[in-house]
């Protein structure tokens, strides 16, 4: 198992002369957890938005299973094995939860087997299943927005799922949620691992240590800093400096663990 | 209480086959009731203003679905009524009795035209009529429709582009006094096949056959809105880019509903003609266009019987009002739409659904009703959660 499911080649991202990505090189294995972290601006959302093909490269290349994406659009990359969950929950509130399941779970998406053919048998049981695995089998036929944050966060999630992607891409998953629920979420991330490749871009320093088992990337100015494992790039002089913005002494017991308390409060903001 | 136990889903199948075999029986009793007591108690004049109005609905059903289920605001369905208008009307203007003098259409004489134009020829076979009526619409919108969402120009824009259609529709038929009579119009309809249109007995067929295609058009649209293709309708309102981050190429789907909402106007069109008796480019008047949607705004988004409702309730308090205040029925038109919009964002059937069904259960002795569980219903979070995505929803 050590085909690359996904590679990026040298790719430079620029809205009007501002390079949101600059000469980035990256790659995954097939069924790798990988963790990209970084401050704000470093470019993790463009990042994702580029292998979704929500934008263009301006240059460089981005291969998912040995395909150039460039000339796919977002449906046809979904359909080829990309799933996106985003920062904040995007559910459809007007659905119940068995119905936002059973949408993503739509093996063929066109307009007419859509409209033509009733929801085979076999979807409906993984629904149903994927309804367990989320824990809302007793909210499943109420309207989406009347679940809590931390529901609608794991009812995407199952949507992903439900998509039967090769590739999860996991954006910001315990934002806003309490400490039992981010645990959770954890736990459920490293079962999807088990049988998906997963990219996870994350702030909370202690949801990473609970996740990282393999590489954590570091981004910064849309490039990348470094990669290794959470230790390593925990107490990595360069790493700590770009979080903090300034040199620091390194005879203190500066490290990411303190850094992310620092930044607790910039994600409360953002959410 | 409407809490579902774990894994209901047979109940919910259950429950929901229930309510559909209570819509059929509704729909068909409203229908058998409007066919056969209404014409007993209205005058012949107020009967036919009930055809057009209950033709008008069925343009509204079209609006609905395209507005209401899709989130697209369409303000030229004027146009697609127009054209269904005249695809009919341009057959009736062909049925010359063989003994007239002329075998044109009598403005055709009048400006000097000698040859019937070759468009109008396809036009004199009923079963071709019939089929253009709808089809031609039908493709209008979708051809408009895949040129606009494949670029993918969606909300203000999308509505901009619908009115500036309506202005080059309008302008063009308005030109082009030889071909189809300008802004006269068509007018002044003999026969339809073989019978007389201004006859009391082939009125009366017209207001059946409107009545059965007006459920005709409520089964489909209930079918297009119903199920999984419904639902992503929905979704592709309320979240478009999450739909295609799930592998939907939304372009399809919103071609397919634009063509389906035009031909139904089109089809509302050629109804409306042929009990009002005139078709003429003023049906391509931006105002109509809105006025559509307006009736869908009274009776309630994004549910069927609503448009329907809305239709008829605003165009008879229209002519009531012209009736008993013609110097300013229309400052009263302006106050109804006013209260709809601001106390009523879910228009009447919106209303009566939440209001009404309290209001009853508090007659007759019976709990409130909750639409979760206990716990989360009293939970001042969540409800002051449910109201302002209610409110985000109301700006969309």
């Amino acid at each position: 198992m050590n085909e690359k499911i996904l590679t990026i080649e040298n790719l430079t991202v620029s809205f009007d002369g501002f390079k949101a990505l600059n000469n980035l090189n990256f790659s995954l294995d097939t069924g790798e957890l990988r963790v990209i972290i970084g401050p704000n601006g470093a470019g993790k959302t463009t990042f994702l938005d580029i292998i979704t093909g929500k934008t263009k490269p301006t240059e460089g290349k981005v291969f998912f299973k040995g395909r150039n994406l460039r000339p796919y659009s977002e449906h046809q990359i979904a359909q080829m094995g990309v799933g996106r969950k985003f920062q904040t929950p995007r559910v459809y509130l007007n659905l119940t939860p068995r119905e936002n399941l059973e949408l993503a779970c739509n093996r063929n998406k066109g307009v007419f087997s859509t409209l033509f053919v009733k929801t085979p048998p076999a979807e409906r049981r993984t629904v149903s299943g994927l309804l367990e695995t989320i824990g809302l089998p007793h909210k499943a036929d109420m309207k989406a927005n009347l679940l809590s944050h931390g529901e609608k966060q794991w009812l995407e999630i199952g949507m992903l799922v439900a998509q039967a992607p090769d590739l999860l891409l996991v954006d910001e998953p315990v934002a806003g949620l309490t400490d039992e629920e981010t645990e959770r979420t954890g736990e459920l991330l490293l079962s999807l691992a088990e049988s998906h490749s997963v990219i996870v871009i994350e702030h909370d320093m202690e949801f990473v240590r609970q996740i990282a088992q393999g590489q954590v990337t570091v981004l910064h100015q849309g490039s990348v800093l470094c990669e290794g494992n959470f230790d390593d790039v925990q107490s990595d002089p360069r790493v700590i400096e770009v979080y903090l913005g300034q040199e620091i002494d390194h005879d203190e017991d500066a490290s990411l663990e303190n850094i992310g308390g620092l930044l607790e409060p910039v994600n409360a903001e953002m959410n | 209480m409407t809490v579902q136990a774990a894994g209901g889903r047979q109940g919910v199948d259950w429950l929901r086959r229930r309510s559909l075999l209570m819509e059929v029986g509704i729909v068909a009793l409203v229908a058998l009731f409007l066919m056969f007591i209404v014409p007993l108690l209205l005058s012949g004049f107020r009967l036919n203003l009930m055809g057009r109005f209950l033709a008008l609905a069925i343009a509204a059903l079209g609006i609905d679905l395209i507005w209401g289920f899709t989130g697209l605001l369409s303000l030229g369905h004027g146009v697609f009524f127009a054209l269904g208008g005249y695809a009919l009307a341009m057959h009736m203007k062909l049925q010359i009795p063989a003994t007239a003098s002329s075998q044109l259409p009598e403005f055709m004489d009048l400006y000097g035209v000698t040859e019937l134009p070759w468009f109008w020829r396809p036009f004199d076979s009923f079963p071709f009529a019939a089929i253009a009526l709808m089809l031609i619409p039908g493709l209008m919108a979708g051809l408009l429709g895949y040129l606009v969402f494949r670029s993918r120009i969606r909300g203000v824009y999308f509505s901009i582009l619908t009115q500036a259609m309506t202005i080059i529709f309008f302008n063009f038929f308005n030109g082009q006094q030889k071909l189809i009579n300008g802004t006269n119009g068509l007018t002044g309809f003999k026969t339809i096949l073989g019978a007389t249109v201004s006859d009391a007995g082939t009125q009366r067929s017209i207001y059946l056959a409107t009545i059965l295609l007006l459920v005709a058009a409520y089964a489909v649209c209930r079918w297009l809105t119903s199920g999984r293709f419904g639902r992503l309708l929905m979704a592709l309102r309320d979240d478009e880019s999450r739909a295609r981050f799930t592998g939907y190429n939304p372009t399809g789907f919103k071609v397919l509903v634009f063509a389906v909402s035009g031909a139904l106007a089109g089809l509302a069109g050629a109804m409306f003609t042929l009990q009002s008796g005139i078709i003429s480019p003023k049906a391509m008047d931006i105002a109509f266009s809105i006025e559509m949607v307006i009736w869908v705004a009274v009776g309630g988004r994004a549910t069927l019987v609503g448009a329907v409702l809305g239709a008829l309730v605003v165009n008879f308090g229209k002519s009531l009002l012209s009736e008993k205040f013609p110097d300013f029925w229309l400052f009263f038109l302006g106050g109804l739409f006013l209260g709809v919009v601001m106390f009523l964002p879910d228009g009447i059937v919106g209303l009566i659904r939440t209001q009404g069904v309290e209001w009853f259960r508090n007659l007759t002795g019976r709990s409130k009703q909750l639409s979760t569980y206990p716990s989360l219903e009293e939970d001042p979070e969540a409800q002051y959660e449910r109201k302002n995505i209610d409110d985000r929803k109301s700006d969309g």
